[in-house]
């Protein structure tokens, strides 16, 4: 990345926080933490590296997403709503009664989502489905999935992690948001993780680890997986639980806490212009 | 008839049928591509048999994603790990998503014999039953099957099906056709009526069944059947209809009591007003164990003689 692919990358990050902060904020409560954790893959993702076409969110050609934390529906809405997949007036009706943006990912309810998640440690098996299909079909699309180091306690992540290698789907990209955070306590407190990407290389994935808020390691990250031709890659990303977000960055209690419209005015205001 | 045929024989033949028509349908296994018999499919089309080894949980999620990309996936494993095993996998990957994974659990009930109570699916009806809008068939014979496998095929929406693996005796004619929803009577009892009728789901209860009414024919009473076939959609007009024939039903399955066939008749009835005696066969809230399926069925009360008890009591 240059200098100001990087200056627009960070203006996309922001303005995906700062619509992820106001959404959560007008419904009072959210999934804050691991949203405001995973802001700058996705903006370096549906900025530069992910094909899709708002007009068009099912068309065969697109690279697919696979946000497996679901919970972080949010951050992703606040993407997709950006890109134009649906109006941003959609935003504020997060979790109302009969919306189509649900707290947990639906691929029935929401343009530009391409599998249902919530139940952690499902996704990256579907991942799998969904690149072993393109395979068969020879369709050349990438396959991106996004996981929590949380979720990573899911035993279901290790067995796709084990069939990704084993049938050398190269087609998957994949990152785990590792913000050392879960809901009980810090990962290293609940369930230690040790060293993710150490684990993901001993299962037979071309591993990598960035700072998961440097959009430029995290396009270089993305351009050294695509060129990798006989392994799925995981990005481990090392992120701030709530980065990005002044009221709760870096604190563990931030998976999923009540957020006032004032709590957000303010975090909004402090990211600047 | 003989039985002849196996029905996981019959399984696979009729995926690799319906598979050189549609290049979209996919086989899925769990390292049990020997026990459910789909070599053929793999050998056929390689390439769209996926083995995902001993990960049932991967292996839904897996059919889920492929659903996503318009795949049909046939998915199997022994029905106890299809249903307890990958059951939150199916709920929301499959169903709660509204894809397309058909769920095929092998081995039900009593057939898991020497595999004993660990393997031996007595919940895994009453576990699908509770999920909304999922379609659960039990064809009873191989010409059921084959009828039921293609109507699974064509149908946009998630299926689970009970599959015996051994032969069973054939009850229908070829060319038949079949749907969900659909029971069938495979016994009128006598152009005159009946004196009660029978209700039995899948090859092993439908051929007791079958046997427990001729025990009463021989002792002058005439003994609808009828073979349910499908689960939910229950049929429930049909069983309504000769509930209210006969005023005495019995159902019969290879399963818990409590659950599945036996509860979802009862609610029925209850709900319809119908007078009618009812009794339930099926396993009464125990665990499975080893043995022949033979010697678990008569110790599990699901026999012929336990039927005909049964309607004599009512």
């Amino acid at each position: 990345m240059n200098a100001s692919e990087r200056a627009e990358s960070e203006s996309f990050a922001k303005e995906i926080r700062k619509l992820a902060i106001e959404m959560i904020g007008e419904l009072g409560i959210g999934h804050i933490g691991g949203a405001m954790s995973i802001v700058e893959v996705l903006a370096v993702l549906y900025g530069k590296h992910l094909k899709a076409d708002p007009r068009n969110p099912r068309a065969s050609n697109r690279d697919r997403l696979v946000l497996s934390k679901g919970h972080a529906g949010p951050a992703l809405y606040a993407v997709l709503a950006a890109k134009g997949f649906f109006p941003k007036s959609w935003l504020s009706t997060l979790n109302k009664g009969g919306t189509n943006l649900p707290s947990h990912c639906d691929r029935n309810k929401t343009p530009g989502i391409d599998m249902t998640t919530g139940s952690l440690g499902q996704g990256l098996s579907a991942a799998c489905g969904i690149a072993t299909a393109l395979r068969i079909d020879g369709n050349p699309a990438t396959v991106f999935a996004i996981i929590g180091d949380g979720e990573s306690n899911e035993g279901q992540n290790w067995e796709a992690g084990m069939f990704a290698a084993h049938s050398k789907l190269s087609n998957i990209i994949a990152f785990t948001d590792y913000n050392k955070a879960q809901i009980d306590g810090t990962t290293d407190e609940i369930l230690g993780l040790g060293s993710l990407a150490a684990k993901w290389a001993a299962f037979g994935w071309h591993s990598a680890e960035v700072d998961g808020h440097d959009v430029a390691a995290i396009d270089a990250a993305i351009a050294a997986a695509k060129a990798v031709k006989d392994k799925p890659s995981m990005i481990v990303l090392n992120t701030v639980k709530g980065k990005g977000c002044s009221f709760c960055e870096g604190q563990v209690g931030s998976h999923n806490m009540p957020v006032t419209k004032e709590m957000a005015a303010e975090a909004i205001a402090k990211l600047g212009a | 008839m003989e039985a002849t045929k196996e029905m996981r024989a019959v399984y696979a033949e009729t995926l690799v049928r319906l598979g050189a028509a549609d290049k979209n349908i996919v086989v899925l296994e769990a390292d049990l591509m020997k026990a459910t018999g789909t070599g053929p499919f793999a050998k056929a089309y390689p390439g769209r048999a996926i083995n995902a080894g001993v990960a049932e949980a991967n292996m839904v999620g897996i059919a889920a994603g492929m659903s996503t990309e318009g795949k049909i996936p046939f998915a199997a494993t022994f029905a106890c790990f299809a249903s307890r095993r990958a059951y939150d996998q199916f709920f929301v990957s499959g169903n709660y998503a509204q894809l397309n994974v058909k769920l095929v659990g092998t081995d039900p009930g009593v057939c898991a014999a020497f595999n004993g109570g660990t393997h031996m699916p007595f919940e895994d009806l009453a576990l699908m039953r509770a999920i909304p809008g999922l379609v659960i068939i039990e064809p009873s014979d191989p010409v059921s099957l084959a009828g039921l496998i293609e109507k699974a095929a064509a149908y946009r929406g998630c299926v689970y099906i009970r599959l015996q693996r051994k032969a069973a005796p054939t009850q229908y004619k070829e060319g038949g056709s079949f749907e969900f929803g659909k029971a069938k009577v495979l016994r009128e009892g006598a152009p005159a009526g009946a004196d009660a009728v029978i209700v039995a789901l899948g090859a092993l209860m439908v051929g007791e069944a079958l046997k427990a009414a001729d025990i009463l024919a021989a002792e002058g009473k005439r003994i609808a059947v009828i073979d349910a076939l499908s689960l939910k959609p229950l049929d429930e007009k049909l069983i309504l209809e000769w509930a209210r024939k006969t005023g005495k039903l019995v159902t019969c399955e290879n399963h818990q009591k409590r659950g599945a066939l036996g509860s979802a008749v009862a609610e029925a009835l209850a709900e319809s007003g119908v007078g009618c005696k009812f009794a339930r066969i099926g396993v009464d809230d125990q665990f499975g164990e080893v043995g022949t399926q033979d010697w678990l069925a008569e110790h599990f009360h699901l026999t012929a003689p336990h039927i005909v008890a049964a309607i004599k009591g009512l």
